[in-house]
């Protein structure tokens, strides 16, 4: 196994012992069902990903951010998946894999919401019962998503420890797995954690680049010449990327530039003392180390204790990120980049007010990048922007879910695009 | 401390015949009881380490506190945030162990992330050396199954340290293989699925574990959810070399920070339940002794 489960020097399977023979069933299972689509696996998983997601989404030419710009900006829909995120291309596979696997119970940690959303919607879809950790910071701030979990049946348990975000979930749902192992399955929610989990996520989500080329193709008759998606364990980022890794230039081909865009919260500083990185840009600053189940890049302080992380967007608030990122970025393939709290912000009510799409923040990372690094392009400059001709964005998800937050952070920040709210901010907490 | 280890060698790529973790055991059954270091404080957590020592402990396996500790139940969890709080790091760690005036063997156990950031050359090296320079003679990696286990395996080799593996009620077939070759010192053998915590019976797993390692070179001690001297007692006459205690002890040294009580009183009181378990543990080999179960 040992090949396969590492990329260059991360990854790997760092978990307890008795969750070793579960990971090596599922493995197993891996390559079986995904890899060899053994019992026709993997063709059940594309039809109920057309009939109950909803797929392909659409890629759509944003008009009045490519003439903002200068360039074509193209977006890959993956907010109009059923949930209303890329999430459930991974819950759905991993749901129904544990039905093939005979497992009669589901867990899962959630952020955003999004992914426990997605996998209580898989689980009903599926009938099987399912459990859902959520740190508390992330339950106050997401409450439209605790209480469709609810109603799509799940149990949601809250994770009272730490800051009480996703890498307190994620340890959370690691413990309820020890002592279940035997018949639940651990729906893990982003390419992290212990060899599968990192290249079988990815596989599920792949199939956003796979249909975005295609499309970008058909459209334009060529590829674009970047692709930018926000990056938090980095689900959507290895999905919106993969089918593009082989665009490398190499061999006279045109060549893809990947942009992962993670979150600079409210600053780059970190507090060692405190044990705090008020920002979740594990990529560009991150160290080497093993966290839940990986070796990869962590915010960690000098000792190896791993630090709290901040975000503004709940998905992306995490102190790791996926072990095959890391090495691509690495390897130079793909360029870490990331963007602050105000600029993702503007970027949400840009998006809102100009192309009636609401934006999950995490996506809005994305598309602030595009004003970080192109700007306001005069009519003379047209086609020399700064991230190419064409540009393909993954919007990873919508904003529905983060209207509480993006009204009480717009309050005292001057963004250009932001409605003026306050005679309706009374009552919203 | 000085029996001969003509009982129980170690196998594996370990120091064959040095072991004096092996030679813990050598003499009956032995106590090995957890702590977090530095839990609640420096101070106070060498006292109560002392009082274990005096209660007869052979073997102390010493938490080094690691921020996101995937194996523990709520009891440990708790102590690992009550010693963070109290300044606890890897380099005050050693300074702990190197002050301890105890009898016991020391085990270091702790979580990879710390093993592999420690001193300026990344790789487990400088950890391991650091270690045995402070007198430690063991190292359990809950997060570190065999598979991973190559680079730590060679610097403990290098070092003279045991490296202790978990066998869970889960690990059977090659894996119990694997671990055989790689293991020194002694088995830890997980008596229940689930996280670390005292509970109030003894699992019926246990017996079914100990029978997969009954024939392995290494001595075998049981640990998670063992809370008092009948729980102790069972499990050796049920085949166990040693016992591992940790949440139970962890409580009381909880309840002395949640009700202010004086250290000494704490220290005191940890004694006496390292006595009840010791000598649970030695009733549980005289059982064994007049009615010999078949081996
Ligand atoms: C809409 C959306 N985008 C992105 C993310 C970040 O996750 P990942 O980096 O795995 O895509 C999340 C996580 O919850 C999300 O909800």
């Amino acid at each position: 196994m040992s090949s396969d489960a590492t990329f260059g020097d991360y990854g790997g399977q760092y978990v307890p012992e008795a969750l070793m023979p579960a990971i090596d069933e599922l493995t197993d299972a891996y390559e079986r069902y995904v890899l060899d689509n053994e019992d026709g696996f993997m063709d059940e998983f594309r039809a109920r990903l057309q009939d109950f997601g909803g797929r392909p989404t659409p890629i759509q030419r944003a008009d009045q951010l490519s003439e903002r710009y200068g360039c074509d900006v193209y977006l890959k829909r993956e907010d109009l998946l059923h949930g209303g995120a890329h999430k459930l291309n991974n819950a759905l596979g991993q749901v129904l894999l544990a039905k093939y696997m005979g497992k009669d119970r589901i867990i899962a940690e959630t952020g955003a919401g999004q992914h426990g959303t997605a996998t209580a919607m898989a689980c009903a879809h599926l009938d099987m019962p399912c459990e859902i950790y959520m740190g508390r910071t992330d339950i106050n701030r997401q409450r439209p998503n605790v209480f469709r979990m609810r109603i799509n049946g799940a149990e949601v348990n809250p994770v009272d420890v730490g800051r009480g975000t996703l890498k307190e979930a994620i340890t959370e749902t690691f413990r309820d797995w020890a002592g279940t192992v035997e018949d639940t399955h651990y729906v893990v929610g982003s390419v992290v954690g212990p060899h599968p989990f990192p290249s079988m996520v990815r596989d599920f989500q792949a199939v956003i680049s796979e249909e975005a080329r295609a499309q970008f193709r058909d459209r334009t008759g060529g590829l674009p010449d970047t692709v930018v998606a926000c990056a938090g364990g980095g689900s959507n980022t290895m999905g919106s990327f993969a089918a593009f890794i082989d665009d490398d230039g190499s061999d006279g081909d045109d060549r893809v530039d990947l942009h992962a865009v993670e979150a600079g919260g409210s600053s780059l500083q970190v507090d060692e003392e405190a044990g705090v990185a008020p920002n979740s840009a594990t990529l560009s600053t991150g160290e080497e180390g093993v966290l839940h189940g990986a070796r990869t890049k962590l915010l960690q302080d000098s000792d190896g204790q791993i630090m709290e992380s901040h975000s503004v967007s709940a998905g992306l608030d995490y102190a790791g990120v996926g072990p095959e990122l890391a090495q691509l970025v690495d390897e130079g393939r793909v360029t870490p980049a990331n963007v602050d709290d105000d600029v993702a912000l503007a970027a949400f009510h840009r998006l809102s007010a100009t192309e009636g799409i609401i934006p999950a923040l995490e996506s809005a990372h994305a598309l602030g990048y595009l004003e970080e690094r192109i700007g306001v392009v005069e009519e003379t400059e047209k086609g020399g922007a700064a991230l190419g001709d064409s540009i393909l964005v993954t919007v990873s998800g919508r904003g529905d879910k983060d209207l509480e937050t993006v009204i009480e952070e717009s309050a005292d920040r001057d963004l250009d695009a932001a409605p003026d709210m306050d005679v309706f901010r009374e009552g919203i907490r | 401390m000085t029996g001969d280890a003509t009982t129980s060698g170690t196998s594996g790529s370990g120091d064959l015949d040095g072991s004096t973790l092996s030679n813990a055991f050598a003499e009956g059954p032995a106590f090995v009881p957890y702590l977090v270091a530095g839990d609640p404080d420096f101070e106070s957590s060498k006292a109560y380490l002392e009082a274990l020592d005096r209660g007869g402990a052979d073997v102390i396996e010493l938490g080094l506190p690691f921020s996101e500790p995937m194996a523990e139940g709520p009891t440990i969890q708790t102590a690992i945030a009550r010693a963070l709080e109290g300044g606890m790091t890897p380099d005050r760690y050693f300074e702990l162990a190197e002050s301890l005036d105890v009898e016991a063997s020391l085990v270091c156990m702790t979580y990879y992330n710390l093993v592999y950031q420690y001193g300026t050359e990344s790789g487990p090296r400088p950890f391991v050396e650091r270690a045995a320079e402070a007198g430690i003679e063991g190292l359990v990696i809950p997060d570190l199954p065999a598979e991973e286990a190559e680079d730590l395996r060679a610097a403990c080799d290098e070092f003279g340290l045991d490296l202790i593996f978990i066998v869970a009620p889960t690990t059977d077939g090659d894996r119990l293989d694997r671990m055989r070759e790689l293991v020194s010192g002694y088995v830890y053998v997980q008596a229940r699925l689930g996280t670390t915590g005292a509970r109030s019976d003894v699992s019926d797993q246990t017996a079914t574990i100990l029978e997969r390692v009954a024939d392995w070179e290494v001595p075998r001690a049981v640990g998670f959810g063992i809370s008092s001297g009948e729980h102790a007692e069972r499990i050796v006459a049920g085949g166990a070399d040693g016992i591992i205690v940790g949440s139970a002890l962890i409580d009381v040294v909880a309840e002395g920070v949640e009700t202010g009580r004086p250290v000494r009183e704490t220290a005191n009181q940890l004694e006496s339940l390292a006595s009840e378990l010791t000598e649970g543990a030695a009733a549980g080999a005289r059982k064994n002794r007049s009615e010999p179960e078949g081996q």
